[in-house]
């Protein structure tokens, strides 16, 4: 049962409208820095760019779907209307407003400084106020949530909670949590220091709060494509759940172990020693472990599907799978990438072959492969799939959206590789242009208009899936049902305590990040002498 | 179905799964174990020191003083290479060491964050003002190598190329003779 439908739409729509803003400009940068395009004669507007890019991308898409798909499952799987819709509207205009607050100063070259802040670079105080507005937003929904699921505990003593409900409250969780890494930076840094009552900051304790928030963030913006997988995935193709228990372990350790494994963000940084690096990359080994259950599960599920559907033999029953479905098609296009991208991940942190690809285009490579790629497949699923149910209309053209969907995996493809191959050659991040003109980067080039051409498919995709969902406000008006979820093979009337409530792993996260982060953040913000003068952006 | 073959069947998927389970905690555990080994044999190793070092006192005393800055051979036939990264260079833009040599390379940032990246190797490493990045290096090959800017440092940072010129080692111990620090800038 979907009531406040208009609430969900509003997130998904604005969502998705600064998504589409935001992949002009990439696919503009794509274009600027390669050899097709011409140098700009001034390079700050690539920066404006780019940070307008990240800020979006980062903070406000990925948490307004997560926010609107929390809702639909809060209504949907627990069948009980909505507490708090006030707020929630509340939580909405918050970052409508944050983001608008954000990006004017962006658009005026007063905040070039990236989504990652960058101390001591220091932007125009209202681009920061933006963010966390944005932010204490998404922490309202995090509050409705936890509320939603309490009321419906006290009215199911006992009973199991919803596997999608169960997810969802565990990413919204997560994401309270690693937000305060980034919310520590801005209020206790870097505000008091755009607002002029202090001048000087600590570099080297800002990158360690902010590695806080940056990994584990990626598993927040990973939580809605899981539940899909898990939830909507195998009821799309007509199967099951193959384990409702290990699906819950797995969103468990994800709020456990996401969190205290930023550190392999600063494995090159001189303000962290060895050994917490060395933990922190064990730690993230760690991390694996949920993906490979899920993949398994996931698996393993479509199979359940394609047996179901008469598939036979070690691999035969692959061929009778239904893919001519949009979910069947969206799911394998997201393994594919969460293949080649995770296998870069395993790269990235570990301990010792990071040095040869640290902050090189295989990094911008590795995350846009896992977010842009595995990730918002998967959004864009989990959009056509809700759609009937929001507007009440009829979203048919299934032609249309698997046209949109090959083309977001192919682009992708065609601007990642390339881009990981560039960034094993050494080329730097975040360059307003090349030299294409000097010989040791002349072999770049190709690589570089390849990544270009990838962007443009890209955005042509991009445009096609706004289309689509706008033509299905239009649509002819058609009763879809009840939105359900998947259910398991064999769901149990019990679940153990353990992997019904998420007390004791709220409790286990947070332990964990104070042994993780807590020595190596208490000893630089007590070490004398490394806060360094501010360095102001555009003050010219 | 029988109830007796959903239990049975619900068994098998548990033990499945349990395997499965069991294979990639090993695999993680194996992954750890080879990382600390590599490790403890320094065989390649993130920076384990932490230093510190105040970027508005640099250009006035201490190690990294301008007339400090560059490549230098010491005693032991070692050599140190000292560096600063600033908004948008370099200094010493032009980095000259000999080949198969033991470098140790010290550097910082005098303003905001930067990083240097040697092409073609595995030299990678942040400038974080206020802090002390040293790495080890050995080339192998005499040649030009690019050192690119890694990090974003503001508006500049596209144009933030330094440089690395590895040379016989005997050309470098002629030219340290003359004592001094040496670099390959306006060569």
């Amino acid at each position: 049962m979907l009531v406040n439908r208009k609430l969900i739409l509003a997130h998904f729509w604005f969502a998705f409208a600064v998504f589409g803003v935001a992949l002009t400009l990439g696919a503009w940068q794509m274009f600027i820095r390669s050899p097709i395009g011409t140098w700009l004669s001034n390079p700050e507007l690539y920066y404006r760019s780019l940070t307008a890019h990240g800020t979006v991308m980062g903070y406000v898409f990925p948490t307004l779907v997560a926010m609107g798909f929390g809702y639909a499952i809060s209504e949907s799987a627990l069948e009980q209307r909505l507490v708090g819709v006030r707020w929630a509207w509340a939580g909405f205009w918050l970052i409508v407003g944050g983001s608008i607050m954000a990006v004017i100063p962006i658009a005026l070259g007063r905040a070039s400084v990236l989504y990652t802040f960058y101390p001591p670079l220091i932007g125009n105080l209202f681009y920061y106020l933006g963010v966390v507005l944005v932010v204490v937003g998404s922490w309202i929904w995090v509050a409705l949530m936890s509320i939603n699921l309490r009321v419906w505990r006290k009215a199911h003593p006992g009973a199991p909670v919803p596997l999608a409900m169960f997810a969802n409250v565990a990413g919204s969780y997560l994401w309270a949590w690693t937000a305060v890494g980034a919310a520590l930076e801005l209020l206790l840094q870097i505000i008091p220091v755009a607002a002029g009552l202090k001048a000087t900051i600590d570099a080297g304790l800002a990158r360690v709060f902010f590695s806080w928030t940056l990994h584990a963030i990626v598993y927040f913006w990973l939580m809605p494509t899981y539940i899909a997988y898990y939830t909507i995935v195998p009821r799309a193709i007509g199967g099951r759940v193959y384990s409702d228990n290990m699906a819950r372990i797995a969103f468990i350790l994800f709020l456990v172990v996401a969190m205290p494994i930023g550190m392999h963000h600063t494995f090159a940084d001189p303000q962290v020693g060895a050994g917490f690096k060395f933990v922190h990359s064990a730690f993230t080994a760690l991390v694996t472990l949920p993906t490979f259950l899920t993949v398994f599960t996931i698996c393993a599920s479509v199979e359940i599907a394609a047996r179901l559907r008469g598939g036979r033999g070690m691999f035969g029953w692959i061929r009778v799978l239904p893919w001519d479905n949009p979910m069947m098609l969206a799911l394998a296009f997201s393994f594919v990438m969460l293949g080649f991208g995770g296998a870069g991940g395993l790269i990235n942190m570990s301990y010792q072959l990071d040095a040869s690809i640290h902050n090189t285009q295989w990094i911008t490579g590795h995350f846009h492969l896992i977010f842009g790629g595995a990730i918002v497949i998967m959004y864009f699923a989990i959009a056509y799939d809700l759609w009937p149910h929001l507007t009440g209309r009829e979203l048919n053209d299934l032609r249309l959206i698997r046209t949109q969907l090959w083309l977001w995996f192919i682009g992708m493809i065609v601007t990642t590789f390339p881009w990981h191959w560039v960034g094993i050659l050494g080329m730097p991040r975040r360059m307003a242009y090349f030299d294409f003109g000097d010989p040791a980067i002349a072999p770049q080039a190709l690589s570089v208009t390849f990544s270009a051409i990838g962007g443009f498919i890209l955005l042509a995709s991009g445009i096609l899936f706004l289309v689509i969902l706008a033509r299905g406000m239009r649509a002819p008006q058609a009763e879809a049902g009840s939105y359900r979820f998947a259910v398991a093979v064999h769901q149990s009337a019990t679940v153990p305590v353990a992997l019904n409530t998420h007390a004791l792993w709220v409790a286990l996260m947070i332990a964990l990040t104070i042994t993780n982060y807590g020595y190596p953040i208490l000893t630089l913000a007590t070490t004398e002498g490394t806060s360094v003068p501010a360095v102001y952006v555009g003050a010219q | 179905m029988s109830a007796e073959e959903t239990h049975h069947s619900a068994d098998v998927a548990a033990r499945v799964e349990r395997r499965w389970a069991a294979i990639f905690v090993i695999v993680i555990v194996m992954m750890a174990v080879l990382a600390a080994f590599a490790g403890i044999h320094r065989a390649t190793m993130p920076q384990p020191r932490v230093e510190t070092t105040d970027p508005s006192r640099l250009h006035l005393s201490g190690e990294f003083v301008e007339s400090n800055l560059g490549s230098v051979l010491e005693a032991n036939g070692n050599v140190t290479v000292r560096a600063i990264g600033q908004q948008y260079s370099f200094t010493p833009a032009c980095i000259v060491v000999p080949a198969d040599t033991p470098i140790t390379m010290r550097a910082t940032s005098a303003d905001v964050v930067h990083g240097i990246l040697i092409q073609g190797t595995n030299i990678n490493t942040m400038l974080v003002p206020g802090y002390v990045s040293e790495q080890l290096m050995r080339f192998t090959k005499t040649g030009d190598y690019l050192m690119p800017c890694q990090e974003f440092c503001s508006f500049g940072h596209e144009g933030m190329w330094g440089k690395v010129k590895v040379i016989d080692k005997t050309d470098f111990a002629n030219r340290a003779k003359a004592g001094g620090r040496l670099s390959c800038v306006g060569e």
